[in-house]
């Protein structure tokens, strides 16, 4: 039994899921190229091959859930999931990681749930979090972001990689060689180990902010959310309070311990936060949904991506701030409930 | 509890308490209790087998003392009565365990005097061995505590297949020495899936075997359905 309501207005609109969806994939595409270039092909067979792996998920849910198919699949929102769990996964991960990933992502976390509209977890944050979880090894091996020096895979090389493992191309020491720490993991060892930002930041390989490809890849995607936003696609104000608060939090440590910890440029254009704050925290399903809420759900967001990456034991924080806050939604939505019109401050 | 209903002593079906306790109220899959180290010591087979068989034992011993002296106790005070001899039971089995199961008394630890507050037991004592014979009040603890021993088992084996490859693993803890070459490694050069091993492994395998079991029912409600609507059909 279903009850049909709609919200006011209740003038036409041309909009739908998939055009929304279509709209956060060209919005991607910058960050994608920015990536390719820095990331080689390996970005591509990820995108590609995590298109291909959750389309047949949803098909497969779909068919075992008797719902209709086409319908489903043109919402695109399998593709998005699918694009949005690629770019966060290393490139030239393995391709069962993708297998993995996204088995919890589409069939877990959103079917099991009961589909598009009722997952309360973002599904490629899930996916994330099940495979950084279990397999710390393969999902901290980016490989180094430099174009020229040679080492860059090939495309025959990368497909060889993904499918076969790099012990079929490198020797383990070759591997390491290819393979680096992001900048945000190896910052936090550095400052681990008693060595000051400033100085950390100086040394080779961290460009102006914060590791040379990953302020870039930041800005391309910082470039695609202000599309987003333009668009009215998204909200101003997940992105905006999550962002600010993730600053303001770096400015406060920052100021009562001097140069020991990150600066607040270096957590705005480092890991997935720019990808985070337009892509993923403002996921119309799973984010909150109340003017107020999404005000908090944000700032929380930030803090939490600082709490987790400043005192926690992961690189990022990313998909874990996204999924504690998923779970707080239903009460902050609970709470922020807008007054209603007409109706005087306090419920009354 | 009226006194004519403690007297009535119908004849008991030991075929439906068996099939009671094994499927159709199956501690762990359909009544949910004990949840609590269902889902946190199963992540190895061993592991799931010691701590089913202690459950089970406390059970049978609690369904029969308190079926034996049900007559003698006032029902105002029978709950902290069963909480007095569960635990003592459990007491008891915690420091059999503690001489000559250390190894594994080890691994599960505090799960072991939580036996006491496991709701299946005292679940049991209150739905069932407090109001019937001893005989079938040790039947229906025997069958509980085995339904519930199977749920555990193939959690466990389900856990500790995906989570990292092998099945029986660290057997010589409870068997003894000679079980040591019990493990079964079922994919060789497997990485390892951590997730199965962490809670959240036991709370989705936990949630296929309740949903596999829905759908085993399903199944059978419909056979069953059937042949009966075949019945008409056949005095026409």
């Amino acid at each position: 039994m279903e009850f049909k309501t709609d919200n006011s207005p209740f003038t036409g609109s041309t909009s739908n899921i998939g055009s929304v969806m279509r709209q956060v994939l060209y919005a991607l595409i910058p960050g994608v190229l920015v990536m390719f270039y820095f990331y080689g092909w390996g970005v591509l067979i990820n995108i590609v091959l995590a298109i291909i792996i959750a389309v047949s998920f949803e098909v497969l849910s779909l068919w075992l859930r008797k719902r209709p198919i086409k319908p489903f699949l043109a919402d695109y929102s399998a593709i998005v999931t699918a694009c949005l769990f690629a770019l966060s996964i290393p490139p030239l991960a393995p391709w069962w990681i993708l297998m993995v990933g996204l088995f919890f992502a589409i069939v877990i976390a959103k079917h099991l749930y009961g589909g598009l509209g009722y997952n309360p977890f973002n599904p490629a944050m899930v996916g994330f979090a099940v495979l950084i979880v279990s397999f710390p090894l393969e999902m901290t091996q980016w490989i180094r972001p430099e174009f020229s020096n040679g080492l860059m895979p090939s495309l025959t090389d990368s497909l060889r990689i993904v499918f076969n493992g790099f012990e079929s191309l490198y020797s383990l020491n070759q591997w390491d060689a290819v393979t680096m720490a992001t900048p945000l993991d190896d910052m936090k060892t550095e400052l681990k180990s008693g060595h000051y930002f400033s100085e950390v930041i100086r040394t080779n390989g961290y460009g102006f902010v914060s590791g040379k490809a990953w302020e870039l890849v930041s800005l391309a995607y910082l470039g695609g959310g202000l599309w987003l936003l333009y668009k009215g696609i998204i909200n101003w104000r997940i992105p905006v309070s999550l962002l600010l608060t993730l600053a303001i939090v770096a400015i406060i440590v920052g100021w009562l311990e001097p140069d020991t910890k990150q600066s607040s440029l270096f957590h705005l254009f480092s890991g997935a936060t720019m990808l985070g704050a337009f892509f993923i925290a403002t996921d119309p399903v799973s984010a909150s949904t109340t003017p107020r809420g999404q005000l908090f759900y944000g700032a929380s967001i930030g803090f939490f991506i600082y709490v987790i990456r400043t005192w926690g034991n992961y690189p990022d924080a990313v998909a874990f701030s996204v999924l504690i806050m998923n779970m707080s939604v239903p009460m902050i939505d609970y709470f922020t409930q807008p007054r209603v019109f007409g109706a005087k401050s306090g419920g009354k | 509890m009226t006194e004519e209903q403690e007297k009535q002593s119908p004849t008991v079906d030991y075929l439906q308490l068996t099939k009671d306790g094994l499927w159709y109220n199956n501690p762990g899959l359909v009544q949910l209790l004990g949840l609590c180290p269902l889902l946190a010591v199963t992540n190895n087979v061993v592991n799931g087998i010691g701590l089913g068989i202690a459950t089970l034992v406390t059970l049978v011993i609690s369904n029969a003392s308190i079926s034996f002296s049900r007559n003698w106790v006032r029902k105002e005070i029978r709950i902290p009565f069963y909480v007095l001899v569960i635990a003592s039971n459990v007491t008891v089995i915690d420091l059999l365990m503690n001489a000559w199961l250390a190894q594994l008394h080890l691994v599960l630890g505090i799960f072991i005097p939580l036996i006491v507050t496991n709701c299946a037991i005292i679940g049991r004592a209150e739905a069932y061995a407090s109001r019937n014979d001893m005989l079938p009040a040790i039947v229906d603890g025997i069958m509980m505590g085995i339904g519930f021993m199977l749920v555990l088992v193939a959690l466990s084996a389900i856990r500790e297949i995906i989570g990292s490859g092998t099945l029986f693993i660290n057997a010589e803890v409870m068997f003894g020495e000679a079980a040591k070459n019990l493990t079964v490694t079922v994919f060789d050069d497997y990485k390892g899936f951590l997730l199965a091993i962490l809670p959240p492994g036991a709370f989705l395998g936990m949630g296929f075997l309740i949903a596999f079991k829905n759908i085993v029912d399903k199944q059978l409600a419909k056979r069953k359905k059937n042949s009966l609507s075949a019945i008409p059909v056949i005095v026409k």
